[in-house]
Protein backbone atom coordinates (compact mmCIF):
# COMPACT_ATOMS: atom_id res chain seq x y z
CA UNK A 1 0.00 0.00 0.00
CA UNK A 2 2.66 2.60 1.05
CA UNK A 3 4.52 1.25 -1.89
CA UNK A 4 1.85 2.03 -4.33
CA UNK A 5 1.13 5.54 -2.61
CA UNK A 6 5.12 6.37 -3.14
CA UNK A 7 4.48 5.08 -7.39
CA UNK A 8 2.04 7.62 -7.48
CA UNK A 9 3.60 10.35 -5.30
CA UNK A 10 6.66 9.60 -7.81
CA UNK A 11 4.55 10.23 -11.37
CA UNK A 12 3.07 13.22 -9.79
CA UNK A 13 6.54 14.42 -9.24
CA UNK A 14 7.37 13.33 -12.57
CA UNK A 15 4.41 15.39 -13.97
CA UNK A 16 5.50 18.39 -12.00
CA UNK A 17 8.96 18.31 -13.31
CA UNK A 18 7.61 18.10 -16.99
CA UNK A 19 5.91 21.33 -16.61
CA UNK A 20 8.27 23.14 -14.36
CA UNK A 21 9.82 25.88 -16.34
CA UNK A 22 13.48 26.63 -16.52
CA UNK A 23 16.08 29.66 -15.11
CA UNK A 24 12.22 31.31 -13.79
CA UNK A 25 13.87 33.12 -10.87
CA UNK A 26 16.20 35.40 -12.87
CA UNK A 27 13.61 36.31 -15.04
CA UNK A 28 11.26 37.02 -12.48
CA UNK A 29 14.00 39.18 -11.00
CA UNK A 30 14.31 41.27 -13.64
CA UNK A 31 10.76 41.75 -14.06
CA UNK A 32 10.69 43.52 -11.08
CA UNK A 33 13.86 45.44 -11.58
CA UNK A 34 12.51 46.65 -14.85
CA UNK A 35 8.81 47.08 -13.63
CA UNK A 36 10.01 49.40 -10.55
CA UNK A 37 12.21 51.52 -13.25
CA UNK A 38 9.58 52.10 -15.47
CA UNK A 39 7.43 52.79 -12.60
CA UNK A 40 9.29 55.18 -11.24
CA UNK A 41 10.57 56.80 -14.55
CA UNK A 42 13.79 56.13 -14.58
CA UNK A 43 13.37 53.83 -17.53
CA UNK A 44 10.63 54.28 -20.60
CA UNK A 45 8.71 51.42 -21.08
CA UNK A 46 10.74 49.91 -24.17
CA UNK A 47 13.85 50.05 -21.82
CA UNK A 48 12.13 48.50 -19.26
CA UNK A 49 11.76 45.27 -22.34
CA UNK A 50 15.36 45.24 -22.91
CA UNK A 51 16.60 45.49 -19.23
CA UNK A 52 14.03 42.29 -18.39
CA UNK A 53 15.92 40.75 -21.38
CA UNK A 54 18.88 41.70 -20.05
CA UNK A 55 18.51 40.08 -16.44
CA UNK A 56 17.33 36.75 -18.23
CA UNK A 57 20.57 36.90 -20.51
CA UNK A 58 23.19 37.16 -17.74
CA UNK A 59 21.45 34.38 -15.96
CA UNK A 60 22.52 32.15 -19.06
CA UNK A 61 26.45 33.41 -18.96
CA UNK A 62 28.31 32.35 -21.89
CA UNK A 63 25.57 29.84 -23.35
CA UNK A 64 23.79 33.52 -24.55
CA UNK A 65 26.71 34.42 -26.91
CA UNK A 66 25.18 33.64 -30.30
CA UNK A 67 27.31 31.45 -32.69
CA UNK A 68 27.50 34.75 -34.67
CA UNK A 69 29.19 37.15 -31.60
CA UNK A 70 31.40 33.68 -30.99
CA UNK A 71 32.77 33.67 -34.25
CA UNK A 72 33.53 37.65 -34.56
CA UNK A 73 35.34 36.63 -30.73
CA UNK A 74 37.11 34.15 -32.08
CA UNK A 75 38.37 36.13 -35.41
CA UNK A 76 40.00 38.51 -33.21
CA UNK A 77 41.43 35.62 -30.72
CA UNK A 78 43.18 34.40 -33.92
CA UNK A 79 44.44 37.57 -34.92
CA UNK A 80 46.02 37.99 -31.30
CA UNK A 81 47.40 34.35 -31.64
CA UNK A 82 49.29 35.37 -35.02
CA UNK A 83 50.39 38.54 -33.86
CA UNK A 84 52.78 36.64 -31.31
CA UNK A 85 53.24 33.41 -34.07
CA UNK A 86 54.08 34.09 -37.42
CA UNK A 87 51.91 32.33 -39.79
CA UNK A 88 53.72 29.81 -42.24
CA UNK A 89 53.59 30.63 -45.53
CA UNK A 90 53.07 27.06 -47.70
CA UNK A 91 50.48 27.06 -49.36
CA UNK A 92 50.33 22.98 -50.28
CA UNK A 93 50.31 22.29 -46.28
CA UNK A 94 48.12 24.64 -44.86
CA UNK A 95 45.87 22.89 -47.71
CA UNK A 96 46.44 19.46 -46.35
CA UNK A 97 46.26 20.79 -42.97
CA UNK A 98 42.51 21.75 -44.26
CA UNK A 99 41.12 18.67 -45.74
CA UNK A 100 42.33 16.70 -42.91
CA UNK A 101 41.35 19.32 -40.00
CA UNK A 102 38.17 20.15 -42.19
CA UNK A 103 37.13 16.48 -42.60
CA UNK A 104 37.43 15.75 -39.03
CA UNK A 105 35.02 18.49 -38.15
CA UNK A 106 32.55 16.91 -39.67
CA UNK A 107 32.50 14.05 -37.83
CA UNK A 108 32.36 16.10 -34.11
CA UNK A 109 29.06 16.93 -32.21
CA UNK A 110 29.37 20.33 -33.44
CA UNK A 111 30.14 20.01 -37.52
CA UNK A 112 28.82 23.57 -38.40
CA UNK A 113 29.90 26.45 -36.47
CA UNK A 114 29.07 29.86 -37.90
CA UNK A 115 32.48 30.36 -39.97
CA UNK A 116 33.63 26.81 -40.07
CA UNK A 117 36.57 25.49 -39.31
CA UNK A 118 39.78 26.97 -40.64
CA UNK A 119 43.23 25.52 -40.16
CA UNK A 120 47.17 27.52 -40.05
CA UNK A 121 50.36 26.51 -39.56
CA UNK A 122 52.39 28.92 -36.66
CA UNK A 123 55.86 29.24 -37.98
CA UNK A 124 57.80 27.98 -34.84
CA UNK A 125 59.61 25.34 -33.26
CA UNK A 126 57.65 25.43 -29.68
CA UNK A 127 55.51 22.63 -29.30
CA UNK A 128 51.54 24.45 -29.85
CA UNK A 129 48.40 23.99 -30.74
CA UNK A 130 45.42 27.17 -29.84
CA UNK A 131 41.80 26.82 -31.28
CA UNK A 132 39.94 30.25 -31.15
CA UNK A 133 36.29 30.25 -30.57
CA UNK A 134 33.91 29.13 -33.51
CA UNK A 135 36.49 27.20 -35.42
CA UNK A 136 40.08 29.20 -36.08
CA UNK A 137 42.44 26.56 -35.07
CA UNK A 138 46.51 26.98 -35.11
CA UNK A 139 49.39 24.17 -34.77
CA UNK A 140 52.88 25.18 -34.91
CA UNK A 141 55.72 23.79 -37.05
CA UNK A 142 56.96 21.80 -34.01
CA UNK A 143 53.71 20.47 -32.86
CA UNK A 144 53.42 18.60 -36.75
CA UNK A 145 57.10 17.70 -36.14
CA UNK A 146 56.44 15.57 -32.75
CA UNK A 147 53.63 13.73 -35.42
CA UNK A 148 54.73 10.73 -37.11
CA UNK A 149 51.70 9.78 -39.10
CA UNK A 150 48.16 10.96 -40.02
CA UNK A 151 47.40 9.59 -36.86
CA UNK A 152 48.72 11.33 -34.92
CA UNK A 153 48.31 14.61 -36.35
CA UNK A 154 44.72 14.15 -36.84
CA UNK A 155 44.79 13.58 -33.62
CA UNK A 156 46.52 17.05 -32.58
CA UNK A 157 43.57 18.52 -34.64
CA UNK A 158 40.77 16.30 -33.13
CA UNK A 159 41.44 17.98 -29.84
CA UNK A 160 41.48 21.40 -30.67
CA UNK A 161 38.05 20.76 -32.48
CA UNK A 162 36.64 19.15 -29.15
CA UNK A 163 37.71 22.66 -27.16
CA UNK A 164 35.82 24.47 -30.07
CA UNK A 165 33.01 22.00 -30.08
CA UNK A 166 32.85 22.54 -26.24
CA UNK A 167 33.26 26.27 -25.85
CA UNK A 168 36.25 26.20 -23.59
CA UNK A 169 37.43 29.81 -25.18
CA UNK A 170 34.87 31.37 -24.10
CA UNK A 171 34.17 29.89 -20.82
CA UNK A 172 37.76 31.34 -20.20
CA UNK A 173 35.86 34.50 -20.13
CA UNK A 174 35.57 36.21 -16.57
CA UNK A 175 32.09 36.43 -15.07
CA UNK A 176 31.78 39.57 -14.17
CA UNK A 177 32.90 40.54 -17.72
CA UNK A 178 30.82 37.75 -19.56
CA UNK A 179 28.32 39.64 -17.32
CA UNK A 180 28.54 43.63 -18.26
CA UNK A 181 28.91 42.79 -21.81
CA UNK A 182 25.54 40.48 -21.68
CA UNK A 183 23.76 43.27 -20.20
CA UNK A 184 25.08 45.92 -22.73
CA UNK A 185 24.56 43.06 -25.65
CA UNK A 186 20.89 42.25 -24.53
CA UNK A 187 20.04 45.91 -24.02
CA UNK A 188 19.29 47.26 -27.68
CA UNK A 189 20.02 46.17 -31.12
CA UNK A 190 23.32 47.01 -32.70
CA UNK A 191 21.85 49.34 -34.92
CA UNK A 192 20.69 52.08 -32.12
CA UNK A 193 24.08 51.61 -30.13
CA UNK A 194 25.23 54.70 -29.25
CA UNK A 195 28.92 55.59 -29.32
CA UNK A 196 29.12 55.60 -25.56
CA UNK A 197 27.23 52.16 -25.65
CA UNK A 198 29.71 50.97 -28.86
CA UNK A 199 32.83 52.28 -26.75
CA UNK A 200 31.95 50.35 -23.35
CA UNK A 201 31.01 46.87 -25.41
CA UNK A 202 34.45 47.13 -27.18
CA UNK A 203 35.74 47.25 -23.59
CA UNK A 204 33.85 44.14 -23.01
CA UNK A 205 34.73 42.82 -26.23
CA UNK A 206 38.67 43.41 -25.37
CA UNK A 207 38.62 42.27 -21.59
CA UNK A 208 37.27 39.16 -23.46
CA UNK A 209 39.73 38.93 -25.61
CA UNK A 210 42.24 39.06 -23.37
CA UNK A 211 40.37 36.59 -20.98
CA UNK A 212 41.25 33.87 -23.62
CA UNK A 213 43.96 34.33 -25.09
CA UNK A 214 45.92 34.47 -22.01
CA UNK A 215 44.36 31.46 -20.08
CA UNK A 216 45.10 29.49 -24.16
CA UNK A 217 48.27 30.76 -24.50
CA UNK A 218 49.75 31.67 -20.83
CA UNK A 219 47.84 29.59 -18.00
CA UNK A 220 46.13 26.99 -19.73
CA UNK A 221 42.77 25.30 -19.36
CA UNK A 222 41.85 23.19 -16.23
CA UNK A 223 42.64 19.56 -16.20
CA UNK A 224 39.23 18.78 -16.36
CA UNK A 225 38.74 20.85 -20.31
CA UNK A 226 41.88 19.16 -21.20
CA UNK A 227 40.43 15.83 -20.49
CA UNK A 228 37.16 16.48 -22.12
CA UNK A 229 38.69 17.57 -25.07
CA UNK A 230 41.00 14.69 -25.44
CA UNK A 231 37.47 12.61 -24.89
CA UNK A 232 35.88 14.39 -27.94
CA UNK A 233 39.35 13.63 -30.12
CA UNK A 234 38.66 9.91 -29.45
CA UNK A 235 35.31 9.62 -30.24
CA UNK A 236 35.75 11.90 -33.79
CA UNK A 237 38.90 9.81 -34.23
CA UNK A 238 36.58 6.33 -33.97
CA UNK A 239 34.18 7.85 -35.86
CA UNK A 240 36.05 9.26 -38.88
CA UNK A 241 38.25 5.60 -39.15
CA UNK A 242 41.18 7.05 -37.83
CA UNK A 243 43.24 5.20 -34.76
CA UNK A 244 42.81 6.67 -31.81
CA UNK A 245 46.08 5.59 -30.67
CA UNK A 246 47.15 8.63 -32.60
CA UNK A 247 46.99 10.38 -29.60
CA UNK A 248 48.71 8.12 -27.60
CA UNK A 249 51.43 8.45 -30.19
CA UNK A 250 51.89 11.94 -30.47
CA UNK A 251 51.72 12.35 -26.50
CA UNK A 252 54.56 9.62 -26.38
CA UNK A 253 56.63 11.71 -28.72
CA UNK A 254 55.91 14.47 -27.17
CA UNK A 255 56.83 13.57 -23.85
CA UNK A 256 60.14 12.48 -25.48
CA UNK A 257 60.76 15.65 -27.12
CA UNK A 258 59.93 18.05 -23.84
CA UNK A 259 62.69 16.00 -21.99
CA UNK A 260 65.10 16.62 -24.15
CA UNK A 261 64.46 20.21 -24.78
CA UNK A 262 67.02 22.45 -22.76
CA UNK A 263 64.30 24.23 -21.31
CA UNK A 264 66.31 27.10 -21.96
CA UNK A 265 65.07 27.99 -25.45
CA UNK A 266 62.17 30.74 -25.52
CA UNK A 267 59.11 29.42 -25.14
CA UNK A 268 60.40 25.88 -25.17
CA UNK A 269 58.20 24.33 -22.64
CA UNK A 270 55.29 26.17 -23.65
CA UNK A 271 53.09 23.41 -24.04
CA UNK A 272 54.15 21.47 -21.39
CA UNK A 273 53.35 24.59 -19.06
CA UNK A 274 49.73 24.77 -20.41
CA UNK A 275 48.82 21.38 -20.38
CA UNK A 276 48.82 18.50 -18.31
CA UNK A 277 51.42 15.52 -18.21
CA UNK A 278 51.71 13.65 -21.20
CA UNK A 279 51.97 10.73 -19.17
CA UNK A 280 48.70 11.44 -17.00
CA UNK A 281 46.68 12.13 -20.18
CA UNK A 282 47.72 9.22 -21.85
CA UNK A 283 46.17 7.01 -18.37
CA UNK A 284 43.07 8.60 -19.16
CA UNK A 285 43.32 7.53 -23.04
CA UNK A 286 44.09 3.57 -21.80
CA UNK A 287 40.99 3.66 -19.90
CA UNK A 288 38.86 4.55 -23.32
CA UNK A 289 40.56 2.83 -25.84
CA UNK A 290 41.84 0.25 -23.99
CA UNK A 291 46.08 -0.66 -23.22
CA UNK A 292 48.65 1.71 -25.75
CA UNK A 293 49.20 -0.10 -29.67
CA UNK A 294 51.15 0.96 -31.69
CA UNK A 295 49.64 2.93 -35.14
CA UNK A 296 49.98 1.09 -38.13
CA UNK A 297 49.12 3.36 -40.85
CA UNK A 298 48.19 2.36 -44.45
CA UNK A 299 51.43 2.73 -46.92
CA UNK A 300 49.10 5.74 -49.16
CA UNK A 301 48.28 6.78 -46.05
CA UNK A 302 51.81 7.04 -44.96
CA UNK A 303 53.18 8.41 -47.99
CA UNK A 304 50.97 11.40 -48.49
CA UNK A 305 51.27 12.46 -44.95
CA UNK A 306 55.15 12.46 -45.13
CA UNK A 307 55.22 14.36 -48.82
CA UNK A 308 52.71 17.10 -47.48
CA UNK A 309 54.32 17.55 -43.31
CA UNK A 310 56.83 15.64 -43.11
CA UNK A 311 59.53 18.47 -45.15
CA UNK A 312 57.69 21.70 -43.59
CA UNK B 1 -5.82 -1.51 -2.77
CA UNK B 2 -6.72 -2.47 -6.48
CA UNK B 3 -7.93 1.26 -7.39
CA UNK B 4 -4.82 2.88 -5.89
CA UNK B 5 -2.45 0.44 -8.02
CA UNK B 6 -4.86 2.00 -11.42
CA UNK B 7 -4.74 5.40 -10.04
CA UNK B 8 -1.07 5.09 -9.85
CA UNK B 9 -1.06 3.42 -12.93
CA UNK B 10 -3.42 5.95 -14.82
CA UNK B 11 -0.71 8.76 -13.27
CA UNK B 12 2.35 7.35 -13.91
CA UNK B 13 0.96 6.64 -18.03
CA UNK B 14 0.03 10.52 -17.88
CA UNK B 15 3.52 11.66 -16.96
CA UNK B 16 4.96 9.76 -19.01
CA UNK B 17 2.80 10.94 -22.19
CA UNK B 18 2.94 14.38 -20.89
CA UNK B 19 7.15 14.21 -21.26
CA UNK B 20 6.49 12.14 -24.54
CA UNK B 21 4.60 14.50 -26.47
CA UNK B 22 6.85 17.82 -25.18
CA UNK B 23 10.19 15.89 -26.73
CA UNK B 24 7.74 15.19 -30.43
CA UNK B 25 6.73 18.64 -30.31
CA UNK B 26 10.55 20.38 -30.21
CA UNK B 27 11.31 17.04 -32.85
CA UNK B 28 8.99 17.85 -35.66
CA UNK B 29 6.91 20.46 -36.81
CA UNK B 30 8.67 23.26 -35.02
CA UNK B 31 10.25 26.14 -37.35
CA UNK B 32 14.10 26.98 -37.07
CA UNK B 33 16.17 29.32 -38.69
CA UNK B 34 19.92 28.78 -39.60
CA UNK B 35 22.27 29.69 -37.17
CA UNK B 36 25.48 29.41 -39.28
CA UNK B 37 26.60 31.67 -42.54
CA UNK B 38 25.70 28.28 -44.88
CA UNK B 39 25.15 25.45 -44.50
CA UNK B 40 24.55 22.20 -46.54
CA UNK B 41 21.60 20.13 -47.06
CA UNK B 42 22.31 16.58 -47.67
CA UNK B 43 20.12 13.79 -49.34
CA UNK B 44 20.91 11.46 -46.15
CA UNK B 45 21.16 11.68 -42.59
CA UNK B 46 24.96 11.52 -42.98
CA UNK B 47 28.06 13.44 -43.33
CA UNK B 48 28.31 11.25 -46.74
CA UNK B 49 25.03 12.15 -47.93
CA UNK B 50 25.17 13.74 -51.02
CA UNK B 51 24.75 17.92 -50.98
CA UNK B 52 21.49 18.63 -52.34
CA UNK B 53 22.11 22.54 -52.26
CA UNK B 54 23.15 25.01 -49.11
CA UNK B 55 20.82 27.56 -47.09
CA UNK B 56 21.88 30.68 -45.52
CA UNK B 57 22.40 32.33 -42.37
CA UNK B 58 18.01 33.52 -40.80
CA UNK B 59 16.73 31.41 -43.49
CA UNK B 60 13.83 29.03 -42.14
CA UNK B 61 12.81 25.89 -42.40
CA UNK B 62 10.42 23.72 -41.13
CA UNK B 63 11.28 20.13 -38.96
CA UNK B 64 9.48 17.00 -40.58
CA UNK B 65 11.67 14.65 -38.59
CA UNK B 66 14.61 13.96 -36.68
CA UNK B 67 17.23 11.18 -36.49
CA UNK B 68 19.78 11.64 -34.18
CA UNK B 69 21.68 14.90 -34.44
CA UNK B 70 20.09 15.23 -37.80
CA UNK B 71 17.44 17.03 -39.06
CA UNK B 72 15.13 16.48 -42.04
CA UNK B 73 14.17 19.85 -43.53
CA UNK B 74 12.06 22.16 -45.42
CA UNK B 75 12.02 25.58 -46.43
CA UNK B 76 13.95 28.22 -48.66
CA UNK B 77 13.21 25.75 -51.66
CA UNK B 78 15.85 23.16 -50.45
CA UNK B 79 14.58 20.04 -48.30
CA UNK B 80 16.44 17.57 -46.97
CA UNK B 81 18.97 16.92 -43.99
CA UNK B 82 20.79 19.19 -41.85
CA UNK B 83 22.82 18.44 -38.83
CA UNK B 84 21.08 20.39 -36.08
CA UNK B 85 24.39 22.14 -34.99
CA UNK B 86 23.62 24.10 -38.01
CA UNK B 87 20.25 25.46 -36.70
CA UNK B 88 18.24 27.47 -33.50
CA UNK B 89 15.06 27.72 -32.55
CA UNK B 90 14.91 31.00 -32.40
CA UNK B 91 13.29 32.83 -35.15
CA UNK B 92 16.95 35.12 -36.58
CA UNK B 93 15.61 38.51 -37.62
CA UNK B 94 18.59 39.99 -40.39
CA UNK B 95 18.22 43.31 -40.07
CA UNK B 96 16.28 44.55 -36.98
CA UNK B 97 14.79 47.91 -36.45
CA UNK B 98 13.67 49.31 -33.35
CA UNK B 99 10.49 47.42 -32.78
CA UNK B 100 12.16 44.18 -33.62
CA UNK B 101 14.46 44.85 -30.88
CA UNK B 102 11.52 45.67 -28.53
CA UNK B 103 10.02 42.51 -29.39
CA UNK B 104 13.30 40.80 -29.08
CA UNK B 105 13.85 42.26 -25.69
CA UNK B 106 10.33 40.73 -24.85
CA UNK B 107 11.21 37.09 -24.92
CA UNK B 108 13.89 34.01 -26.15
CA UNK B 109 12.00 33.73 -29.07
CA UNK B 110 14.15 36.13 -30.98
CA UNK B 111 17.39 36.61 -31.72
CA UNK B 112 18.84 39.75 -33.94
CA UNK B 113 22.02 39.06 -36.15
CA UNK B 114 24.58 41.87 -36.31
CA UNK B 115 23.78 42.41 -32.58
CA UNK B 116 26.68 42.92 -30.14
CA UNK B 117 29.95 41.70 -30.61
CA UNK B 118 30.21 42.28 -34.40
CA UNK B 119 31.85 43.60 -37.70
CA UNK B 120 31.25 47.37 -36.13
CA UNK B 121 33.42 46.27 -32.61
CA UNK B 122 35.65 44.42 -35.19
CA UNK B 123 36.22 47.76 -36.63
CA UNK B 124 36.71 49.58 -33.19
CA UNK B 125 38.92 47.34 -32.48
CA UNK B 126 41.67 47.65 -35.04
CA UNK B 127 41.61 51.06 -34.54
CA UNK B 128 42.63 50.67 -31.25
CA UNK B 129 45.13 48.05 -31.86
CA UNK B 130 46.47 48.81 -35.41
CA UNK B 131 49.33 46.21 -34.88
CA UNK B 132 47.20 43.38 -34.82
CA UNK B 133 46.54 42.21 -38.55
CA UNK B 134 43.59 40.37 -40.00
CA UNK B 135 44.85 39.57 -43.57
CA UNK B 136 46.12 36.16 -42.57
CA UNK B 137 42.55 35.36 -40.73
CA UNK B 138 40.51 36.68 -43.96
CA UNK B 139 43.11 34.03 -46.09
CA UNK B 140 41.92 30.97 -43.55
CA UNK B 141 38.45 31.58 -43.93
CA UNK B 142 38.83 31.42 -47.71
CA UNK B 143 40.35 27.99 -47.15
CA UNK B 144 36.76 25.75 -47.73
CA UNK B 145 37.30 22.19 -48.25
CA UNK B 146 34.07 20.99 -50.46
CA UNK B 147 32.17 17.36 -49.06
CA UNK B 148 33.29 15.96 -52.34
CA UNK B 149 36.82 16.47 -51.81
CA UNK B 150 36.87 15.28 -48.16
CA UNK B 151 35.23 11.84 -49.46
CA UNK B 152 38.26 11.24 -51.79
CA UNK B 153 40.95 12.53 -49.40
CA UNK B 154 39.20 9.60 -47.02
CA UNK B 155 38.99 6.97 -49.36
CA UNK B 156 42.51 7.75 -50.66
CA UNK B 157 44.00 7.28 -47.20
CA UNK B 158 42.02 4.55 -46.71
CA UNK B 159 40.02 6.04 -43.82
CA UNK B 160 37.07 4.28 -43.23
CA UNK B 161 34.51 6.26 -41.26
CA UNK B 162 32.21 4.36 -39.16
CA UNK B 163 28.34 4.70 -40.40
CA UNK B 164 26.55 8.04 -40.71
CA UNK B 165 29.77 10.45 -40.09
CA UNK B 166 28.42 12.91 -37.40
CA UNK B 167 26.38 11.74 -34.73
Amino acid sequence: MSTLYRYAILSLCVLALASLPACKTMDTLSEVGAGVAVATGVATPQQGESIKKAGSAVGKTFEAITPEQEYYIGRTVGAVVLNQYKPLNNEAANNYLNVLGQTLAQFSDKPETFGGYHFLIMETEDVNAFSAPGGLIFISRGMIRCCQNEDALAAVLAHEIGHVELQHGLQAISKSRMTSALTILATESAKSLGGQELAQLTEAFEGSITDITSTMMNNGYSRGFERQADRAAVTILQRSGYDPNGLTTMLTQMKKQLSHGDGRKPGGHDFAKTHPSPDSRIEDIVKWVGPVKPVVSPVVRQARFQAAAGKI
Amino acid sequence: MIQIKQIAAAVMVTAIAVVMASAVMTASGATMSVQVKDAPVRATPSFVGKVMGALAYGDQVEIQQTQGAWSKIAGAGVSGWMHTSALSSKKIVLAAGQEQAKVAASGDELALAGKGFNSDVEAQFKSAHKDIDFTWINRMEKIKIPSSEMQVFLKDGDVTPKEGGAK
